[in-house]
């Protein structure tokens, strides 16, 4: 029986430590759980968008039968939101950030980009794909000397998705495709969290852990500005951004 | 006394000028030795960047420019451009799209120029001078020394020439759309040719295969199949490696050798077919050659 009492301390202060840990675990993820949120709005009129010309490929003019397509260079949702721009904190992260497992797609759809802006993270996977009876060539162009390196590779009907990811920062990369000369998209390739605006102009960037960082809003007419914040552990920071236009 | 004080003043100062120009010398030399180190490899013959680059001066400057920008005292009067080395992009290459290409194929586009620009042959150049050459082209980018040359894609043998392959590759033709720049026959008036640019905007024509014999990049099958496999890096045309299996980019080979001028067993067989030119608006993939 003494031997029992003997176990009986190290035991428990074991199945202390043990919950301790189990209880603490969950509480190292919620401190990555900030969130910074807000909208991006468009003062001013907005710039009118023309209209495109599809003609050229008879395909890409059916797709948009009916509902005919539009630049997409500014497009502003209810009470001027914003879509389309890429929020991303420029400053304060540590930099050692896990890269999103998660892979994006950038389809070609009705001749055009969907999304029109592709956010990734740098080393991030993402697919390019194409939902059209037409073929594509899908050509980004980065900066030289930026750490990126262009591509240019075709895509007909029914080609499988490249899976690829961009090397290094770069706000903002240009994708054409040469073949239809409208189509005109941005590869933004950020460091750590980042966001895009929906429709109505608004965004949350996910996981930021506590502390003071600089957000940044790049958007592909207006160019970037950018805010400070403070993300307290468990409330969600706010930052609002208005564009002017020009 | 004042004499002695201003001749020691003056030496001071002659030793501190001498001292200045030294240093900045050497961080110049430095710079220039590292630029300068660049060597080029093609089979068992090395190139060094300080041997082209008198060579660079006498032949290339002209076009290509002091450093290497394509901003040349000629270039304003050519169309297409001449190549920019400082961007580290090549048209001509045996390796995957995005990638440097080899020594070898800077090596061979020297010495075949580039057919429809003012690029010529150089044939007065020796192997050693084109090797030396290539070294020095390459000191204009830093891309050469941060990556290495891209793994050339695998040309199969080529298969024999038949009915089916050259039938074949007219619905490849027509299924990857190179007639959307190219035309349906071939003549690079498709419905996207006249808006194509390049990777600096300025406008570009595909090539047009009844002008001759010669590709931009070669003039053999083999060559054929590699700009297809490979695109042309810095122009819309691009790789088709992930659309086209091996046999059926053979299969494109021969079809684009029966739109050629010269006469060519696969122009034969097309003829004796009676293939036509595809027809972009028909569904589906049947021939229309009845």
């Amino acid at each position: 029986m003494k031997n029992c009492y003997k176990w009986f301390i190290p035991m428990s202060a074991m199945l202390v430590v043990g919950f301790a840990l189990l209880h603490s675990a969950p509480q190292v993820i919620a401190a990555n759980d900030g969130t910074i949120t807000g909208s991006v709005k468009l003062s001013g009129t907005a710039p009118h968008m023309r209209g495109i010309d599809m003609s050229k490929d008879p395909y890409c003019v059916k797709a948009h039968e009916g509902n005919p397509a539009k630049m997409e260079n500014v497009v502003t949702g209810s009470g001027g939101g914003l879509e389309n721009v890429v929020l991303y904190i420029s400053e304060g992260m540590s930099g050692n950030e896990a890269v999103p497992s998660e892979e994006p797609t950038f389809d070609q759809k009705g001749c055009m980009y969907t999304p029109h802006v592709l956010a990734v993270d740098v080393n991030q996977k993402f697919k390019v794909t194409t939902s059209d009876q037409t073929a594509h060539n899908i050509h980004p162009m980065p900066a030289p000397g930026g750490g990126n390196i262009g591509w240019n590779k075709s895509q007909p009907p029914g080609s499988p998705p490249i899976i690829t990811s961009w090397k290094a920062e770069e706000v903002a990369i240009p994708v054409k495709c040469n073949i239809h000369p409208w189509m005109h998209g941005w590869h933004v390739v950020v460091k750590g969290p980042y966001a895009t605006t929906d429709s109505s102009g608004n965004y949350t960037i996910k996981n930021v852990p506590p502390g003071s960082y600089t957000v940044t809003a790049w958007q592909e007419e207006y160019g970037k500005q950018t805010q400070k914040v403070t993300v307290a552990a468990g409330k969600p920071a706010t930052a609002d951004f208005t564009f002017k236009a020009k | 006394m004042t004499s002695r004080f201003s001749k020691w003043l003056l030496l001071i100062g002659a030793a501190v000028f001498a001292l200045s120009v030294s240093v900045s010398a050497q961080v110049t030399a430095y710079q220039e030795e590292q630029e300068m180190g660049m060597e080029s490899h093609i089979g068992n013959l090395t190139g060094h960047a300080t041997k082209g680059a008198p060579l660079y001066k006498r032949f290339c400057i002209g076009c290509h420019g002091v450093i290497g920008d394509g901003e040349g005292e000629n270039a304003q009067w050519i169309d297409p451009k001449p190549r920019n080395f400082t961007l580290g992009i090549f048209k001509c290459r045996s390796t995957p799209s995005g990638t440097l290409p080899l020594d070898e194929d800077l090596f061979d586009t020297i010495g075949r120029g580039i057919v429809n620009s003012n690029m010529p042959r150089w044939y007065p150049l020796t192997p050693q001078d084109k090797a030396d050459l290539i070294a020095y082209v390459k000191h204009f980018s830093p891309r050469w020394t941060k990556e290495k040359s891209g793994t050339p894609i695998q040309i199969p043998p080529e298969p024999a020439v038949t009915a089916d392959r050259v039938k074949a590759g007219r619905e490849i033709f027509k299924k990857v759309e190179c007639w959307k720049c190219h035309g349906v026959t071939g003549r690079a008036n498709g419905p996207s040719a006249e808006t194509l640019t390049d990777d600096q905007g300025r406008p570009i024509r595909p090539f047009n295969f009844h002008d001759g014999t010669r590709f931009k990049c070669g003039s053999t099958d083999r060559d054929l199949y590699r700009i297809f496999m490979t695109g042309l890096d810095g122009t819309p045309m691009p790789s088709f490696a992930d659309n086209l299996k091996p046999d059926e980019a053979w299969d494109l080979v021969m079809y684009l050798r029966s739109l050629q001028p010269m006469n060519t067993p696969e122009k034969a067989i097309a003829k004796q077919l009676g293939l036509k030119p595809v027809n972009p608006n028909e569904s589906g993939t049947q021939s229309e050659s009845k």
